[in-house]
């Protein structure tokens, strides 16, 4: 059990912020985010398109934006937990029990719910019954690339992880490139790879083809893909990998008893504390009259919040509002001398 | 100001009135219209205001760019007829749209 002033559970824009805003007020803080690297939407989306609103800022991508946030959180020296998803928040003894997927537990007096429109996790495959191959003949991401040798692969996808994975994978597998359409998007150069594997014979592309069935009983034996005019076609097959890219479920927030406006938490505007007190959210997953998800309403929303986790946090001190500028404490805490 | 008529993919259908400058999504998002999560609040990202234009009004309607194509590629059980809600503007040209929503968004 680790035991912290406060767990933020999302590691986009606004819970980074988060960080900042406790740190100079002297809280301990851990975040948890199921992606496999800190940014959310702005990393996730769009990390190379501009974004032209933030104060001060005139123009930073989405990846600098992520970088430049890191970069000023690293004083605090705080663990971001990847790849976890928080699954379960209980109260217990006064304080907020926190678990996630991987079995890590927290206890905390605060948390701060910076969810966005929930966590990111692969969009899978459109078929009934799809779950019992899952894990053992159908991945949506490749971690181990041992276990794909040597095996008939049927890829699908039109963009950037299917055309690399094909390349990838070709060196000592069969594969077999599916797409819904003729056309691929992806680098110049791993598109002419792509064309020149394909004319050597060493991989096979079928456009345009949606998969159809798959035929197998405990493990994937081959599958049936479909063309627009209903042609179908068989294909030996022992793995099936899907990159359709992430979609955004709300996932285990909606049971925990918050009050709830469809996918957003009801919110106090004051401080940003849900229906549950010391329970807060911000971001974009949070809800109160005016609401406009921006990341700047974002970053104002965890500063007032981080008062209150203050609050809760240290009962037996007062708070005082102080500036970066002129505050030898916080410049302690942000290691300048 | 176009009429918009969503059906959904066991034929309910409802009739919406949407002002121009307004896409297709906002519309059915202010209407409540069931079957459009639209997730990424209609930045193109998340493929989740998918729909099915009726053919007739598809060929009439101005081309899907590249970037909304690429998006379609990861919706839900995309076909020839699909779009992107959120990249539909409402003009008076759209009046009596009929547009299909998939079975689920994702
Ligand atoms: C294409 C595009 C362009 C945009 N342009 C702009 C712009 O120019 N200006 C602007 O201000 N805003 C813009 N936005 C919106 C902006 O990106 C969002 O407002 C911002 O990302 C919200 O930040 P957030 O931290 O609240 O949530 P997110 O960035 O969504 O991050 C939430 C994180 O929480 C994680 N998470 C959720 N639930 C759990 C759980 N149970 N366990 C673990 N992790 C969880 C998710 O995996 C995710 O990483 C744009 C958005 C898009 C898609
Ligand atoms: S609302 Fe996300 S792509 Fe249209």
């Amino acid at each position: 059990m680790i035991k912290t002033d406060v767990v933020i559970i999302g590691a986009g824009p606004v819970g980074l912020f988060a960080v900042h805003q406790l740190g100079i007020k002297g809280l301990k803080a851990v975040v948890i985010d199921n992606l496999d690297k800190a940014g959310g939407q702005c990393i996730e989306l769009y990390p190379d398109k501009p974004i032209y609103d933030i104060p001060a800022v005139p123009e930073c991508t989405g990846k600098e934006l992520t970088d430049r946030l890191l970069e000023q959180i690293k004083p605090f020296k705080t663990t971001l937990y990847l790849n976890e998803r928080v699954e379960e928040v209980k109260s217990e003894n006064g304080n907020w029990f926190v678990k996630t997927n991987n079995g890590n537990e927290f206890s905390t007096p605060n948390i701060i719910i910076a969810g966005g429109v929930g966590s990111f996790e692969p969009r899978k495959l459109a078929l009934k019954n799809i779950e019992k191959f899952e894990g053992k003949s159908i991945f949506y991401a490749v971690k181990n690339k041992e276990e794909f040798k040597n095996k008939n692969i049927c890829i699908f996808g039109g963009g950037d992880s299917a055309l690399d994975w094909t390349l990838e994978l070709s060196k000592f597998s069969n594969i077999t490139l599916i797409h819904r359409r003729d056309e691929f998007r992806g680098a110049q150069h791993t598109l002419d790879a792509i064309k020149k594997l394909e004319g050597q014979g060493k991989i096979s592309i079928k456009t345009p083809f949606q998969l159809e069935k798959i035929e197998g009983d405990d493990e994937v034996k081959s599958i049936t893909i479909k063309d627009d005019n209903g042609k179908t076609e068989k294909i030996k097959t022992d793995i099936i990998l899907s990159f359709f890219g992430l979609v955004m479920k709300l996932g285990p927030i909606a049971e925990w008893g918050l009050n709830m406006d469809k996918k957003t938490i009801s919110v106090n505007p004051n401080n940003f504390e849900t229906s549950k007190k010391g329970i807060f959210a911000a971001g974009d997953i949070c809800n109160y009259e005016g609401k406009l998800k921006l990341i700047l309403s974002g970053f104002h929303e965890v500063a007032l919040a981080s008062v209150e986790c203050f609050k809760r946090a240290r009962p037996n001190e007062k708070y005082r509002f102080e500036f970066t500028t002129s505050s030898k404490t916080i410049q302690d805490r942000l290691g300048k001398k | 100001m176009a009429k918009i008529t969503f059906k959904d993919y066991q034929g309910n259908s409802r009739t919406i009135e949407v002002d121009n400058r307004l896409t297709v999504m906002e519309g059915a998002v202010q209407n409540e219209i069931p079957g459009i999560d639209a997730d990424c609040g209609g930045s193109m990202a998340c493929a989740t205001c998918h729909v099915y234009v009726e053919e007739s009004w598809f060929n009439k309607m101005p081309k899907a760019e590249d970037g909304e194509v690429d998006m379609i590629d990861m919706a839900f059980e995309p076909k020839k007829n699909s779009r992107l809600s959120c990249q539909i503007t409402i003009t008076d040209d759209l009046d009596g749209l009929v547009v299909t929503t998939p079975e689920k968004q994702s």
